[in-house]
């Protein structure tokens, strides 16, 4: 038994425009400051006062979203009373949109209860809508919450499958500005999810459609759209339409991953992200060639091996992890994103020193338990090693 | 030689693997709280089992099949019906799986186990590696 948990989601160009036909009296727009000063949620805000509700933004949510922005956003959400919470950006703003529902909805809560082994029963004072500014955290359709404990200095897996939205308003042109390496990033993130929801332990026949599918529409679609981010005629056809690709396959992404689990590459990118700031689709797309060799010397390397195959990849069969390995560091080339931890320009002094803390929170990780193959300590710490070099795996 | 489940033996033959595990012993090395194990009747055995598991700091001091009046105040309880315990261990039901979709039923502080999901692996895993005879 398990469960396929979705919001209603509603995509494709002037998705935005449903807004109009949602029932809103009070809305909470949680998003990001910078969005709000570049611009780029201008649309989405005109579409929501357009509803002619009482609206309310809250723009205090940072990158690496922190226990005390959602706990600033409770304090409002508290004093505000919404009946609708939007969650508007990337997957910062969204995952702080889903805690300050379920901790204003549950005053009794503090963020580190929301799990997924209790009952919530949210839906009394509000609902939630997720409408993503990028193409790839996939954080519109998913459950989870990422949140960062500022005091350990740890990524914090929450969520419950109570909190995913209630709708997602997936509309393309809301990411068709995105700057190139924020498209490259993003990019790489929904290949992680793709890739990662295919071949964990977790995954299901209701999921593995929607990764693999996704993960195939990424390999074609992300090095145009990161050529249309640096285009001076970014409006041609051939560069809208792979966003729009890009954007769907990020929310396919997400739903194939949020209803199985991700896998090593993101425990080991979520550890980078809180220690050196690495900005999330680039650290789990960094690690995920290395995590992927890893798997694919381990017992049963079926998984990767049907997913070359599905995804054209060719190669001999026995070592068709391998060349997945290859083609994602093709990939990652093509969109100009660092193989290595060293190549990114961490200083290697600082990486020993912080070597074996992160060893062990990636070893906590919640996504680390459904990896195809699970490491020793001692063989997760070579992978950190590895993926700092640049070297295969070679173990 | 396999150890019948539910008993004595397999759970302090579980002691043993977990004693022996350098990764539980890595991933739990902060852990404090003892658990319950509670195996409920069904068609497939007819008696309520107990079997608690001290744990600290990497290890197991203890192991032990109790009987409901000696049962000690513990962290943790897992509840389960005896075919589901039998699916964990056989590796059928992934533990994880089985406390979000209600098969298991964990009470104890969630916060703090939420923090230790390797470890709870760790035991599992060790629970499958034990020849068990049911």
């Amino acid at each position: 038994m398990w469960h396929f948990v979705s919001p209603k989601i509603v995509f494709g160009e002037s998705a935005l425009s449903s807004l109009e036909e949602i029932n809103i009296s009070r809305a909470l727009v949680v998003t990001d400051h910078n969005l709000v000063e570049i611009g780029a949620i201008q649309p989405a805000l005109e579409c929501i006062r357009k509803t002619g509700c009482e609206m309310l933004v809250f723009d205090h949510v940072s990158p690496d979203p922190t226990l005390e922005s959602v706990e600033l956003g409770t304090a409002v959400a508290n004093d505000f009373q919404p009946d609708w919470i939007i969650g508007l950006g990337g997957g910062s703003p969204m995952d702080t949109a889903k805690a300050i529902w379920v901790l204003y909805e549950r005053p009794d809560l503090i963020p580190a209860m929301i799990n997924p082994f209790i009952k919530l029963g949210l839906r009394e004072k509000s609902r939630l809508i997720t409408i993503p500014t990028t193409s790839g955290t996939g954080a519109d359709v998913t459950w989870a919450i990422v949140l960062t404990d500022t005091e350990n200095n740890r990524k914090m897996g929450l969520g419950n499958r109570e909190n995913a939205a209630d709708i997602a308003l997936v509309d393309p042109a809301l990411a068709s500005s995105m700057p190139p390496r924020l498209t490259a990033d993003t990019g790489l993130d929904a290949l992680t999810h793709a890739v990662e929801g295919f071949i964990c332990t977790w995954h299901t026949d209701i999921t593995d459609g929607l990764c693999l599918n996704a993960a195939r529409e990424i390999f074609q679609n992300l090095p145009v759209a990161y050529e249309a981010a640096q285009a001076d005629n970014p409006q041609q056809e051939c560069y809208t339409a792979a966003r729009e690709k890009m954007h769907n396959a990020a929310t396919s992404a997400g739903l194939g991953f949020g209803n199985a689990m991700a896998s090593l590459a993101h425990a080991m990118g979520h550890v980078l992200g809180s220690v050196f700031h690495i900005p999330h689709g680039r650290a789990v797309g960094l690690c995920l060639p290395y995590t992927i060799e890893f798997a694919a010397r381990g017992e049963d390397p079926s998984r990767i091996t049907i997913l070359a195959e599905m995804l054209g990849i060719k190669g001999e069969k026995s070592s068709a992890g391998l060349t997945l390995a290859a083609a994602l560091r093709d990939l990652a080339r093509e969109v100009e994103n660092p193989l290595s931890l060293e190549e990114l320009g961490l200083d290697q002094k600082e990486f020993q020193q912080v070597l074996e803390k992160m060893v062990d929170d990636a070893f906590n990780d919640t996504q680390i338990i459904t990896a195809p193959r699970a490491p020793s300590y001692q063989e997760l710490e070579k992978l950190f090693l590895a993926a700092y070099s640049g070297q295969p795996v070679e173990f | 030689m396999a150890y019948k489940f539910p008993s004595d033996e397999w759970i302090k033959a579980l002691r043993d693997m977990l004693n022996a595990s350098e990764s539980y012993q890595r991933s739990a090395k902060d852990w404090e709280g003892d658990f319950l194990f509670i195996a409920e009747p069904d068609d497939a055995y007819p008696e309520t089992a107990y079997l608690h598991l001290q744990l600290y700091h990497g290890s197991c001091p203890g192991a032990a099949m109790m009987d409901l009046d000696d049962l000690p105040e513990t962290e943790y309880t897992i509840n389960a019906p005896f075919t589901t315990w039998r699916k964990v261990i056989d590796g059928k039901l992934d533990p994880i799986q089985g406390m979000m979709t209600g098969q298991l039923k964990l009470k104890g502080n969630l916060m703090k186990i939420m923090r230790y999901p390797k470890a709870a692996q760790e035991i599992v895993a060790c629970c499958a590696k034990i020849p068990t005879e049911w």
